[in-house]
């Protein structure tokens, strides 16, 4: 396996620097930056203005969705129509949020995304942990053979058709199950978590097995609490996932009352499906709900991750580093 | 752990230590679950493609009821709006891959050069939020903007122009999709990139700088060398994915007045599929998709092996 000895690989201070939480930051250019501003040259100066205002730009296009949308969800409705909102509301209105908040169906389905969420995240958490820290042990015999059962999954997958005739044939349709169980384990995380328990030291494991602990014990109350940081970044990769996740929801459950918050939304966007698939008159779909319930739906789904986003960012990009030291 | 009275107690009289089996043994039983949730949620899939080649009955055997042969392979490979989906899907993902490519880089490349590092993190932060955001959330905000109302209209009347029903025009999705595929996608591509950029030798920077390089001349002369392989390894994952374009954001996106340039690949199994039930008909056109997707990676990463001596194993 290359992946495995390359993974192998990631040195354990450099694992535990980025995961700490140390923003994975390139190391400053402090020749280029500092010492470079007593011979700037007027070519230099240009180049610098431009870079920013370039970036500027691409900062305000990155943000002008979210205040659209934030705009239009505290505007009346007789604005959005005339076409007057852009990212400044106009017709200052919070009744939106009271209409949409009102809608016993609203908070059926975001409870549902909250369940499934912790549900899903708990068994993916449990299935990953269990199968890294067995797969990272060298004295596992047969240990290539199912780290090459895993990996290989992440190039050949049975598709869309045979995942669903699987699901139906389980019976797991219209059960909370067929959301948080078909995509359970994530390959790249258990690879990430497999080198962190790779990386640490092999002493502290053989203390707890002279002292008498099982593996399950050594897991348990040595290995997991000196792996905080890769649990936390493998939870937030998770959860984040699931929050936002609708397609298993969509093709496998069919009452209203079991869809997540994702699934809500969808059906007001597409201006309750039926429009869509029947190929009648699309456009009556922008009429149908009025822009501004779909503005506050949008929000109030996106407000969670917004809120936490600036403290989960970093582990995020950790992750993507740790990964990608494979590739 | 309940069994951590029992455990101390056998570690009292553990003389002759048989202990190398008995962890083997629990380690083998952390295994199971894991295993077992990958026989039945990858591999027993993997299997059931054989209904491409047999007669799937809804709620019959999951690996199907007699032979058909190529049956359905000839069914799609001889219809014309296969051929139709399988162009878009080309063409979507080519234009995804060409315009949506190089701006990560492009990005990083400025980024890197920011002297403020406090500025350099807000526009990294900024830029990395599309990323967290539902697919749903995606689609909803392109609804938004490219409505009749929308900003992109709100432009247009404000400039005299008439006002475009963009998500009815088939034309215009083309341009809908990679915009926002690279609305979502510019910023959190720029990590591996900025990484790979920290690893460049400084002195380079002096040598080129003493040769009287500008700013640009150092970045095509030292910086783009020296990310080179980072940029072809993540070329050829593209590559390697440009078939499997955005399946759910099209699925969210399009309606039937644009199927004509929105239908892909992927949701034309979903439609056929899912949706009219003809499994096995569906099956074999993603085993086709599959094989394409697989070829291409082949190929991307035996080129770049013989061109630039970069591959991915």
């Amino acid at each position: 396996m290359v992946i495995n000895s390359e993974l192998t690989s990631v040195g354990s201070a450099e694992v535990e620097e980025t995961l700490a939480g140390q923003p994975v930051q390139p190391r400053a250019r402090a020749s280029r930056s500092s010492g470079a501003t007593v011979g700037r040259s007027r070519g230099e100066r240009v180049f610098g203005v431009v870079n920013v205002a370039v970036l500027l730009l691409a900062v305000a296009v990155t943000l002008f969705p979210f205040l659209t949308v934030i705009a239009q969800s505290l505007s009346s409705e007789k604005y959005i129509d005339m076409g007057a909102v852009s990212i400044w509301p106009r017709g200052w209105n919070i009744d939106t949020y009271k209409v949409v908040m009102a809608d016993p169906m609203f908070w059926t389905n975001y409870r549902n995304t909250v369940v499934y969420t912790a549900v899903a995240t708990a068994i993916s958490m449990f299935l990953s942990t269990i199968f890294a820290y067995a797969i990272s042990k060298k004295e596992l015999r047969g240990r290539g053979f199912f780290i090459g059962l895993a990996v290989f999954t992440m190039f050949f997958s049975g598709g869309l058709i045979p995942n669903y005739v699987l699901v139906n044939g389980l019976h797991m349709t219209n059960t909370i199950w067929a959301v948080v169980i078909p995509n359970a384990i994530s390959v790249f995380n258990v690879l990430i978590m497999k080198s962190f328990f790779e990386n640490m030291p092999s002493e502290l494991e053989e203390a707890a097995a002279i002292d008498g602990l099982s593996v399950y014990g050594t897991l348990w109350r040595i290995v997991l609490p000196l792996s905080k940081a890769v649990l936390a970044t493998m939870f937030l990769f998770y959860a984040v996932a699931n929050w936002n996740s609708w397609f298993q929801a969509f093709i496998y459950l069919d009452r209203s009352d079991m869809f997540p918050v994702t699934i809500y939304l969808r059906n007001l966007i597409a201006g309750a499906s039926s429009a869509q698939t029947s190929g009648a008159n699309a456009a009556s779909d922008l009429t149908g709900i009025s822009a501004n319930i779909k503005a506050v739906t949008m929000v109030l789904t996106v407000l969670p991750i917004l809120c936490v986003y600036p403290f989960i960012q970093r582990y995020f990009v950790s992750g993507v580093m740790l990964g990608s030291v494979k590739g | 752990m309940t069994s951590t009275a029992t455990t101390r107690t056998r570690a009292a009289t553990r003389h002759h230590p048989p202990r190398k089996r008995k962890v083997n043994w629990q380690l083998y039983s952390l295994l199971v679950l894991p295993v077992a949730w990958f026989l039945i949620f990858r591999y027993v899939p993997m299997a059931g493609n054989i209904i491409a080649f047999r007669n799937y009955v809804p709620g019959g055997n999951i690996f199907g009821e007699g032979w058909v042969g190529f049956a359905n392979f000839e069914m799609f490979l001889t219809d014309p709006s296969f051929w139709q989906v399988f162009g878009n899907t080309v063409t979507l993902g080519g234009l995804a891959l060409l315009f949506g490519f190089p701006v990560p880089l492009i990005l990083a490349l400025l980024l890197n050069e920011v002297r403020s590092r406090g500025f350099k993190k807000f526009v990294q932060t900024t830029s990395y939020l599309p990323h967290f955001l539902s697919i749903v959330i995606v689609a909803g905000m392109v609804m938004q903007i490219t409505s009749m109302t929308g900003s992109v209209n709100q432009l247009l009347s404000s400039l005299g122009m008439d006002k475009i029903a963009f998500m009815q025009d088939p034309a215009w999705f083309p341009v809908i999709y990679v915009g926002s595929e690279i609305w979502q996608t510019m910023g959190w591509g720029t990590i591996l990139y900025l990484a790979a950029l920290t690893t460049i030798d400084e002195s380079l920077y002096e040598a080129a700088r003493i040769d009287g390089a500008n700013r640009l001349q150092q970045i095509w002369h030292v910086t783009l060398p020296g990310i080179r392989p980072t940029i072809v390894t993540l070329l050829i994952l593209n590559i390697g994915t440009f078939m499997a374009v955005g399946f759910e954001k099209i699925l969210l996106l399009y309606n039937p007045a644009i199927y004509s340039t929105a239908d892909v690949i992927s949701t034309y199994l979903y439609r056929v599929g899912l949706q009219s039930g003809s499994f096995s008909y569906a099956a074999a056109i993603g085993i086709f998709e599959a094989l394409i997707g697989l070829i291409l990676v082949l190929s991307a990463n035996l080129i770049s092996r013989r061109t630039t001596g970069a591959s991915l194993w």
